[in-house]
């Protein structure tokens, strides 16, 4: 568990004058599911696409799988698996069409083509759309025919480039389970999300913003690191006391979850519960306590903290 | 290192695509088709039946026969009749009639005077007194009518007095080999071999490598260990099969609508036609490394299309341009073909005899796969 796959060293890109990926170092351990945390344009993609060989880094550098980049990344391609953001299979083929397409693609002999094809349709449950054109399926059907052909040659690492987005909750419970079973077999897997319930199912996470790596580790410890700094405030007319809170010293984000305000406060707070109960101050009828934090609340501090 | 298993996968993926996609499917047939019948009756460089007018100052029986025997030669169909040249001039820009003949009060004078009928010759050249019988005037501007109306020069009058013709002894005896008859649609139909080949050829590779682009799947290409020349290769080869079909449709149809046979043997035509094709789809190959979407390379194939029709010698003779213009027509594949095809087709060439413009065929073909396959990078920057 404890060797080394893909490891980044001020890994970065340039387009023009825009810094895409600035400086992140990850590492990424074997047999587990690494995530990338961001909003959009944070970078995810742009780093996936240096690790995969799809674009030459500016500067720093990477080895992936013992390939080091900027390099020769062609032997590396038969070893990865990269499932794009978008379907970029031929949706004017039928799924056996695409998965013979992609078995001949990689050097399958016609018999174990065959074999490995059917043992897909099986495990991706796709036996009864085997001759649907990918253009006629749903979208969950067409994310996993998407993940069968990326698997299809066995790659050790898996990049899986916001690969739930666009499914509803049942699909995407269920793409996790297949992504699982794929670590038990010792796939490796970067996947890059900008949703907090797949970010939390990762053995670890990096957050990335404006291309820079703002945090990193299990989902759990950096929940614990920002235990004590997360607040309900209850009380009646919520959004006037939102909107008193948010201009609070030390108060750095307020949102309303239903009948409750949710309150971060920053980590120069020496007493963070003092800085609500000031902030909320001269407003009858509030309560406030400190609640268990989530990822989504790590993410909003790791974000907002001033750009390097 | 090639894969061959590599280059099949490509060309069963582009077959069951092309299976799908009716009408792209279509237009592989019914463009030679409607082309080939559209131009070969529509494309005629012997002109006849311009309509013309006539100005009749004198108005005698000798006149009304002149008039006759212009219109038997069918080069102009008399329309209109006006009493003055004005009234002509005025129907000339109107573009009602691109001719009109000014017949003079006195042509029968005139007629008299004429060598062509009198006979007499004066030993030091001709009678002084003689005068043209009669005036055209016509619209110049296209030179085609023309040079029509300029052949009824010299036309024999000897009908009108009906004696013989006299048929002076001509300069020089012409003999017009492989096709007496002076019918267009003889060199129409190999040349648009050339012209559909070059327009279906280069559009359909340029479209088919974009669209990989536009649709995303170049993205998943690239990360699998393909090779660009492999990716190059197989995509051209069902476009190799669909340009026979072409040709076979366009020299079967103009056999049996327009009876243009082979003179040249097949085998030989099977050769330079694979050549020509291969030449137009590593364009395609390489203006598909160019365009960004499918509008860019259709309007790049246009761009080489036009000169293809109008400089490669199809529509006007290779050997009237200035040096300049040949020098650019010679960059055409096109051009190349248009001298080959013509010699197979019609005058019966061997392989020996158009070497020059085959060899030339295969290095194009050679260094646009080249440059297609280096332009193509594995990679997104």
């Amino acid at each position: 568990m404890s060797a080394t796959v893909a490891e980044t060293f001020g890994l970065s890109r340039t387009f023009g004058a825009k810094t895409a990926v600035d400086k992140v170092d990850l590492t990424i351990q074997k047999g587990t599911v690494y995530g990338l945390l961001g909003p959009n344009g944070s970078g995810k993609t742009t780093a996936m696409r240096m690790l995969t060989g799809l674009l030459r880094p500016s500067g720093g550098h990477a080895v992936v799988l013992g390939t080091r980049l900027p390099g020769n990344p062609e032997p590396l391609k038969r070893r990865i698996g990269y499932m794009t953001q978008g379907f970029t299979h031929y949706r004017d083929l039928t799924v056996t069409e695409n998965l013979h397409f992609v078995a001949d693609i990689h050097d399958f002999s016609r018999s174990e083509k065959r074999q490995r094809i059917n043992e897909l349709l099986e495990i991706y449950d796709l036996d009864a759309q085997a001759n649907m054109l990918a253009g006629a399926m749903s979208g969950g059907q067409r994310q996993r025919l998407a993940l069968a052909a990326t698997v299809l040659h066995g790659p050790e690492l898996l990049f899986l480039d916001e690969p739930t987005s666009a499914v509803d909750p049942e699909t995407r419970r269920n793409f996790w389970e297949q992504l699982f079973d794929l670590v038990e077999a010792g796939t490796t897997i970067i996947v890059s999300t900008h949703l907090m319930d797949e970010a939390e199912r990762c053995h670890r996470i990096a957050i990335l913003d404006h291309g820079q790596k703002r945090a990193d580790g299990t989902p759990h410890d950096l929940m614990e690191q920002v235990a004590g700094r997360v607040f309900e405030v209850s009380g009646t007319n919520l959004r006037p006391i939102s909107r008193t809170l948010a201009n609070g010293a030390d108060i750095l984000s307020v949102s309303q979850i239903g009948a409750r305000l949710r309150v971060l406060v920053s980590k120069t707070a020496e007493n963070p519960q003092a800085a609500v109960e000031v902030a909320l101050r001269g407003i009858s009828d509030t309560i406030s306590q400190p609640t268990r934090p989530n990822l989504e609340d790590v993410f909003v501090l790791a974000t907002r903290n001033p750009v390097r | 290192m090639i894969s061959l298993r590599h280059i099949l996968a490509i060309v069963r993926k582009e077959l069951l695509q092309l299976r799908r996609d009716r009408l792209t499917f279509g237009m592989i047939v019914m463009i030679p088709l409607i082309q080939l019948v559209l131009f070969g009756y529509a494309i005629n460089t012997e002109v006849r039946h311009i309509p013309a007018a006539v100005v009749d100052q004198s108005n005698t029986g000798v006149s009304r026969a002149l008039i006759q025997m212009v219109e038997a030669t069918q080069v102009v169909r008399f329309e209109q009749r006006y009493i003055t040249i004005e009234e002509a001039e005025r129907a000339i820009v109107r573009a009602d009639v691109r001719a009109a003949l000014i017949i003079p009060a006195d042509v029968s004078q005139r007629l008299v005077r004429n060598p062509a009928i009198s006979g007499r010759f004066s030993p030091g050249g001709q009678d002084p007194t003689a005068r043209p019988v009669a005036q055209w005037i016509a619209d110049g501007s296209d030179t085609l009518v023309a040079g029509a109306i300029r052949s009824l020069r010299g036309m024999p009058l000897g009908e009108l007095f009906r004696e013989a013709t006299n048929t002076p002894v001509p300069t020089f005896e012409v003999s017009l080999f492989y096709n007496p008859e002076q019918r267009t649609v003889v060199n129409i139909v190999p040349g648009l071999v050339g012209i559909i080949l070059t327009m279906t050829m280069i559009m359909f590779t340029a479209a088919a490598i974009v669209r990989e682009t536009e649709r995303g799947n170049i993205e998943m290409l690239i990360t699998t260990p393909i090779r660009p020349v492999e990716l190059m290769i197989g995509k051209i080869i069902p476009f190799v099969g669909i340009g026979l079909i072409q040709v076979f449709i366009i020299l079967g149809l103009g056999w049996a609508l327009f009876s243009v046979t082979i003179a040249g043997s097949v085998w030989t035509l099977l050769v330079v036609t694979l050549l020509f094709i291969l030449a137009s789809l590593s364009l395609g190959l390489v203006i598909s490394t160019f365009a960004k979407n499918q509008l860019q390379a259709m309007q790049m194939t246009v761009f080489i299309l036009l000169p293809s029709i109008l400089l490669s010698g199809f529509m006007f003779p290779y050997e009237g341009m200035p040096e300049g213009a040949q020098a650019i027509a010679d960059l055409l594949p096109v051009t190349h073909f248009m001298r080959i095809i013509r010699g197979v087709v019609l005058r019966d060439a061997g392989i020996g005899d158009i070497v020059p413009d085959a060899v030339w065929l295969l290095g194009f073909s050679l260094l646009g796969l080249a440059v297609a396959s280096l332009r193509f990078k594995k990679r997104l920057d």
